[in-house]
Order: C-alpha cells, then structure tokens, then sequence
C-alpha cells in the first residue's frame, strides 16, 4: 500500500490497531480492534470518531458564488441562510448524478464537501465551469473528522460548550482544543453528530482529545458504511451515479421549490430537461429499501424479481449486508415502480434460489437528529 | 484434530468427522452474520461447495474437506451464527461428515503445521 495517500491521522489508526485499506486512492481503517458490529453498536448507543479526511473540502469565493453553483446543481443555494448548510449533487447533461455534496454557506464563501473517489473530477468539473466569475479552492491543508452518536454533543460540548447550541445542518467556526475548526451538525450514519474541517497539523492533537472520553471509540470505513445503509443513505457509486437521476435515486426533496418547473429559479443547471420530465410524468424505477425476509445478506449486485419463477428482472440491489441495529440483513436498490410500494413481496437471487424480501420505506432505523 | 490450508479444523468423533473453522479464519472474517448449512443426507465430494458463511464484510464458501456423507448440521447457527466467532472449535461447528475415504484425512496437517502455517 506504499502508493497510497495518507491522511493525517495514519499513524494515530495503526496504534490504535486499525486493519488499513485501500479506499478511492487512500489508505483507510476499515476496523479497529472492536470489529465492524460493536463498532457499529457503540456509535448508536454513545459515540464514535471517523477519520473522513479523504473527502474533498473546497471553497468556492466571490461574489455571486451562491448563484455560480446553481449552474451546476439542481438545488436552492442563493436562499441558503447563512451559517447553514443543505445536502446537494452535480448533475449532468441528462440528469444523472456526478457526485453527491454538502454546501454550507459561510458569508464570504461556499464551503463544499464532495466525496474522495470524485474529488478531483469535482474540482476539475466547478474550475471550469464557475471560474473566472468565482474562485474554485480545494482546501487540502485540513483534516475532517465526523463524531457521530448520541453521545456527541456531550463530547463535543466539552471542549467548546457553543457546540450544544448547534442545531441540524447548522454550520459554525469553533475553537476546539486550540484549532480553529469549522463544524457543521450532521454525518452520515442517522445519528446526531459533527463533521469537524481541522488544520492538518491539529487533528491528531483533536482526535485524541476526542477519544479521551470514556464514550468514543474510533470508528472505521466498515461500520460507517453498515451505519449510512441503515438511515438510507446513499453511497456514490453503487446507490447514485451518472446512470441514475435524483428523481430515480429518490432524492427529489433535496431539489427546492424553487429550482423546480415553475419556480423562481426554475431550471438552469445540467439535465434539467430530463429531471423536469421525470417529476411531470413519473419514472419506471426508483430507489426503495428492501428487508429480506431470511437472515441470509443480500449484497449488491443481487438480481430482483417479480415472484419465485418469472425470468423478467425488475430490479437489483446496490448495496446490502447485516444491518447490526436492526439485527438482519438490510438492503437498497432499484426497482421498477410498479412493483416499489412499500410492503410488496419481491425476490431475489441468491447462489441459484430465488429468496423472498419486502420493500420497505428508509431509514431501516429512525434517525436521530438535533432538530 | 487436522486442519486444511482452507483454515478448516476436522475432529473424529466415533465414525464421523466434525468440521468447522478456526479460531484464525473466523478473526480475519469478523463478526459472522449468516450461516447456510448442508442438509443431512447429503453425499458430498471433497472441495465441493458444502457451507456459505456470511460476516458483515462479505460471503465466503467452505468446502467439503473429504468425500462423505452430511450426517447432522449445527442447527444452533441458525439463530446465533456468532457462535462460530465465539467458539470456533467447540459450539461453532458446522456439520459432521461420514467419510467414505478415511485415507483423506491424512492429507492434512496437525495443529503443530497449522499454527506453524498461520504464524
């Protein structure tokens, strides 16, 4: 793994007895030493620290820089409040998704947080079609950290009480144990909780800070990943992607009245023909969430049918696997919408048979936020 | 008891042999989540496809070690398939096997090469 980057905390995961990975160019934890499934229960009952220093951080600088992301995303940035922060993607000339993102508005500049697998072809993508108008800066010189559970706001409190003050999708700078950190209530695992930009050259001191209470352990890539399936979120590039549009993924409320035919700034971003049509006339697929009815895991990849013979697929699964809260197997995909109302009894093939499963409504387990 | 490279563990119990995995695979797995077992009766040859094990990573297959007969299945790793985690030697097992070849099982290691194998 000696091409692979590193982040800023590597030497704080292999002393903490991290098995490292290869994830979108880097090397990652995917476990320490509690294993996926306690990792996984620790974060929904107290709280957990994920090192996400590998997703892309950039600021997006000048005037009309709310207006100039417009061009390029299918959601309502001029109204962002400032201080607040909303969930959003790229699009592209038919719809399809080039990346999810978070936009905060930070008053003299858009902060965005793109994934690493697509961070450069985000940069590349925003340089040249927002610059010169607005300047395009990848911020590479700071860490992030996500403190997600229950627990959270207690940990974070301790170190700077504003941070209790926070509400959901809040965004603040905050002094925490010294570094000038830019916090933003949110995550990615249904929990409460905190995603912390530090300088580079801060965030071991801060994470170990952070671990210092009796209520975080470190958490790695595979339980953040079994957390996300269970609050139905979406994961780029097996949930989302160029070939899905955001009215296919599900994903229609993120689009602001706003942006939508007839809005005041209806429009005017890559695919909006295409995503008009799809909200007007409906679309043949969607995204649903799926409980097999065994205990048998259903992964990606996995074939969906009508019933127990028929050689018609009506759809497939893009990502799977045990959920531990819910104490089976778990699944998302896509599924022709005749057959995607919640409660339908579809199957899927798995090694040869043909196994039962329910749509059912996401999350799998009731997210917890701080209204 | 003999093990394979496959990190199998095979116990004689009067004319049958247990099987299970070891204690090393079922570390490197992580938490097993779903296991699918034979069903009794079942005339296996060795390296055919005899139990799915699922972990919260991924699938994986373990093989008959030996040609045989499926004479009983762990039925308890069902409802609790972390007990391969738990005791992987002992509880954990996964089915009994009546062979056909006795011979084969000299093709395998002790648990002096297995640990040396590991190591």
């Amino acid at each position: 793994m000696s091409d692979l980057l590193h982040t800023p905390l590597h030497d704080l995961h292999v002393e903490r007895g991290a098995k490292m990975v290869p994830f979108a160019g880097y090397a990652m934890p995917v476990q320490y030493k509690l294993g996926v499934m306690k990792e996984h229960q620790h974060t929904r009952a107290k709280a957990g620290l994920f090192d996400v220093s590998h997703m892309g951080q950039v600021k997006v600088t000048g005037d009309g820089a709310a207006a100039a992301l417009e061009r390029l995303i299918p959601v309502d940035i001029i109204g962002l409040a400032e201080n607040r922060q909303r969930y959003g993607f790229f699009t592209n000339d038919h719809g399809g998704i080039m990346d999810d993102l978070m936009l905060a508005n930070r008053g003299d500049h858009i902060f965005v947080v793109v994934n690493a697998a697509c961070k450069d072809a985000d940069i590349a993508h925003m340089k040249a079609h927002l610059e010169p108008d607005v300047t395009v800066t990848p911020v590479p010189d700071r860490a992030l950290l996500a403190l997600q559970g229950p627990a959270a706001e207690t940990v974070l409190s301790a170190l700077n009480p504003a941070a209790a003050d926070m509400a959901f999708m809040d965004v603040a700078t905050l002094d925490l144990n010294g570094a000038e950190c830019w916090v933003s209530r949110s995550g990615y695992t249904g929990e409460d909780g905190y995603e912390i930009s530090v300088p580079n050259d801060q965030a071991v001191d801060l994470a170990q800070a952070l671990l210092a209470h009796d209520d975080v352990e470190p958490i790695g890539l595979g339980a953040r990943d079994s957390l996300r399936l269970e609050g139905g979120l979406c994961l780029y590039g097996h949930d989302i992607d160029t070939g899905t549009t955001p009215i296919q993924a599900a994903l229609t409320w993120a689009i602001q009245k706003v942006r939508r035919a007839g809005g005041d700034r209806a429009g005017g971003f890559p695919g909006a023909d295409a995503i008009f049509s799809e909200m007007a006339e409906g679309v043949s697929r969607k995204r649903v969430g799926f409980l097999p009815d065994g205990r048998a895991p259903m992964r990606e990849g996995v074939a969906i049918f009508a019933d127990a013979e028929s050689d018609v697929q009506i759809g497939n699964i893009t990502s799977g696997g045990f959920g531990p809260t819910v104490g089976g197997p778990v699944a998302m995909g896509y599924l022709a919408t005749a057959h995607a109302s919640p409660g339908t009894t579809v199957y899927g093939e798995l090694r040869g048979k043909r196994l039962p499963l329910t749509v059912t409504k996401m999350p799998f387990t009731p997210a917890n936020f701080k209204r | 008891m003999k093990f394979t490279e496959e990190h199998e563990w095979l116990r004689p119990e009067d004319d049958v042999i247990v099987v299970g995995i070891t204690e090393h695979a079922t570390t490197q797995l992580g938490d097993i989540v779903f296991v699918e077992l034979p069903e009794v009766g079942t005339t296996v040859a060795k390296d055919d496809e005899a139990v799915v094990i699922e972990s919260v990573k991924a699938a994986s297959d373990i093989m008959a070690p030996i040609d045989g007969e499926i004479v009983a299945v762990n039925e308890a790793l069902a409802d609790n398939p972390g007990l391969a985690n738990e005791d992987a030697t002992g509880d954990g097992w996964f089915f009994k096997i009546k062979p056909s070849d006795p011979s084969q099982m000299d093709d395998y290691m002790d648990e002096a090469a297995y640990n040396d194998m590991i190591a």
